[in-house]
């Protein structure tokens, strides 16, 4: 089986400062492999130490420093690396993004089974661009995946976690699964795999690589852009701190609607 | 005639879900706008059922509502009703669609969008007309720190929006609704995705947390399964819900679907009460939009303090008995 896994590389949340022109200062700060990515990345990997040759290549379209992810995947035990890189990729949307990851998966991973998307990505949290790919595709999705149980060449079992409770659909490889966070301990990377990924290769494909032409990606090729950002304010005002429990619960009334008869 | 379509979810229970209310009522303002155009529901849904939620809809300001029925759409199946979606926008070519960022809507959505090749802009808080008649989606990126106003250059202009980010309607807004009833052009579909089986509410706190007008959150500083008790029987007493912060859940004293945060939930109670939770950004996230949050921390530098509207500085393995008992005397 082969296993396709799309991951993005994303800015560390945690470490975002502030420009004094309340702009997100980018320079210097951590990148890491998105959280739902890497659950995407264990869900492969469970399935490769449950099914006889399984083959996972991770996919990312990003610049070039991303490689180091790419590595990072190969190291959990991931087995190859695809990087798409192009500066004429700057500024695409959820649209654009997943147009040239699925250009790229048509031109040059067109041997697969299974997609595995993380749901949200940190940064954007938009949870467009897995079914986007699906659809460029023309294969199945399956969202908001907690487990992926049965799986052999033929099909894939997957327990989505929805807001009434548990569903388990089936469906016919080929299909794209986006995970949320699964049930496994994460996995760390061994010895033997960091010398894996140091020797690896990693497969570098340009804009005119994939087949696609400057209209159809980046800014030029998304249909939605930022006309604004800005920072968000609270307005709660300054806390007011009570002096003991009794004037705490008073605010507990108020602000809860609590009354007792 | 312009006009703004809705997608009208339909829950597992056979209900519309509820953020449809909250769309329908920023519709009829955003149509204010836009020389009031027409605003549309799209229902898809087992045959038969459209007819339960006419009365809604007559209640909620819509002017027309596509009905496609059919048996085979009983569950929710995201190649026939993403199908029938793409086709009747096709058809009507409103200017906005606007679906609610639920678990389907997010599934559905983003799969229509790119179909019909136009920008789809996730999760919006806030959305307006700009003064050349586009739609000015505005949504928080970066985790929460960083807003930004997105614009689309393709028609329609589609958007996602969280439930209870809008209120519904205060009161009725009749309106002569027109049911135009579509043939759902589904029967050369073969679907590879197959339903096995649902079953409900096994992760209860997802709709619970959900709905809960109170949360009390755990972090660290609840420290044991002793002090996580002491929470629950403060939350227990003032008929809260339990959440806890990712450090909790790490320390296993509280299960993963009720972590508040960047990588678990994302709630707006009425009143949301922080215990031993120092505010680390990945939690705030999930909680700042609440109506009123409280404190209750030892660090007064605690960066918690700094986004609550009450707090005290105490031990909560002293302040939570004394608010139990405060509240169970009454």
């Amino acid at each position: 089986m082969k296993i396709i896994v799309c991951i993005k590389q994303v800015p560390d949340t945690t470490d975002i400062k502030w420009t004094e022109n309340n702009t997100i200062q980018r320079e210097g700060v951590e990148s890491i492999i998105n959280p739902f990515d890497v659950y995407a990345i264990e869900e492969a990997l469970k399935l490769k130490r449950t099914i006889p040759d399984v083959e996972i290549t991770v996919l990312t379209m990003g610049p070039l420093q991303a490689e180091t992810m790419l590595r990072q995947a190969i190291a959990l035990g991931c087995d190859k690396g695809v990087l798409i890189s192009d500066k004429k990729f700057a500024g695409a949307d959820t649209y654009a993004t997943s147009k040239t990851l699925a250009a790229a998966i048509k031109t040059k991973l067109q041997d697969f089974n299974l997609i595995l998307c993380g749901q949200f990505a940190i940064d954007g949290d938009t949870a467009q661009t897995g079914p986007g790919i699906a659809n460029q595709l023309g294969i199945p999705q399956i969202t908001f995946v907690k487990e992926l149980k049965e799986c052999n060449n033929g099909s894939v079992c997957a327990v989505r976690e929805i807001e009434e409770g548990l569903e388990t659909l089936k469906v016919e490889l080929p299909a794209l699964v986006c995970v949320l966070k699964g049930i496994d301990e994460t996995t760390r990377p061994k010895i033997n795999g960091f010398i894996k990924a140091k020797n690896a290769e990693i497969l570098n494909y340009s804009m005119e690589d994939i087949g696609l032409t400057p209209e159809e990606t980046g800014i030029k090729g998304s249909p939605t852009f930022v006309s604004k950002a800005f920072r968000p304010e609270h307005n709660r005002g300054e806390c007011a701190i009570c002096k003991d429990c009794s004037e705490l619960a008073i605010k507990i009334k108020e602000f809860g609607g609590i009354s007792y008869e | 005639m312009s006009n703004i379509m809705l997608y009208a979810e339909v829950t597992k229970e056979n209900f519309l879900h509820t953020v449809l209310f909250e769309l329908a009522y920023k519709a009829q303002e955003l149509s204010k706008k836009l020389n009031n155009a027409d605003v549309s529901a799209l229902l898809i849904c087992k045959t038969g059922l459209a007819e339960e939620f006419k009365e809604a809809f007559i209640n909620s300001g819509f002017d027309y509502v596509y009905i496609a029925e059919d048996d085979r759409l009983a569950n929710y199946s995201t190649e026939l009703y993403s199908k029938i979606a793409v086709d009747v926008i096709n058809e009507i070519k409103p200017e906005i669609v606007l679906i609610g960022a639920t678990t389907q809507g997010r599934d559905l959505a983003p799969r229509v969008s790119s179909s019909l090749h136009t920008g789809l802009t996730a999760d919006c808080t806030g959305l307006d007309i700009n003064e050349k008649g586009q739609l000015a989606a505005t949504r928080p990126t970066f985790g929460g720190k960083l807003m930004a106003t997105i614009l689309c250059k393709t028609m329609p202009q589609m958007a996602t929006v969280r439930p209870k980010v809008f209120k519904p309607a205060p009161e009725n807004i009749v309106k002569d609704t027109k049911f135009i009833y579509i043939k759902p052009n589904i029967d050369n579909i073969e679907t590879k995705v197959k339903f096995v089986e649902f079953v409900k509410g096994v992760n209860t706190a997802i709709n619970e947390l959900d709905s809960a007008e109170i949360i009390v959150a755990g972090g660290k500083g609840m420290k044991n399964e002793a002090g996580f008790e002491l929470l629950k029987n403060f939350a227990e007493s003032i008929g809260a819900c339990v959440a806890a912060s990712r450090g909790a859940v790490e320390m296993g004293l509280a299960p993963a679907d009720i972590q508040i945060g960047q990588t678990g939930k994302t709630v707006t109670p009425k009143l949301y009460i922080a215990c031993g939770i120092s505010g680390a950004i990945q939690h705030i996230v999930g909680m700042q939009d609440s109506d009123k949050i409280i404190a209750i921390n030892t660090d007064e530098k605690a960066p918690i303090f700094d986004i609550c509207d009450c707090g005290l500085v105490g031990d909560v393995f002293e302040v939570l008995p004394n608010l139990t008992n405060n509240f169970k005397s009454k």
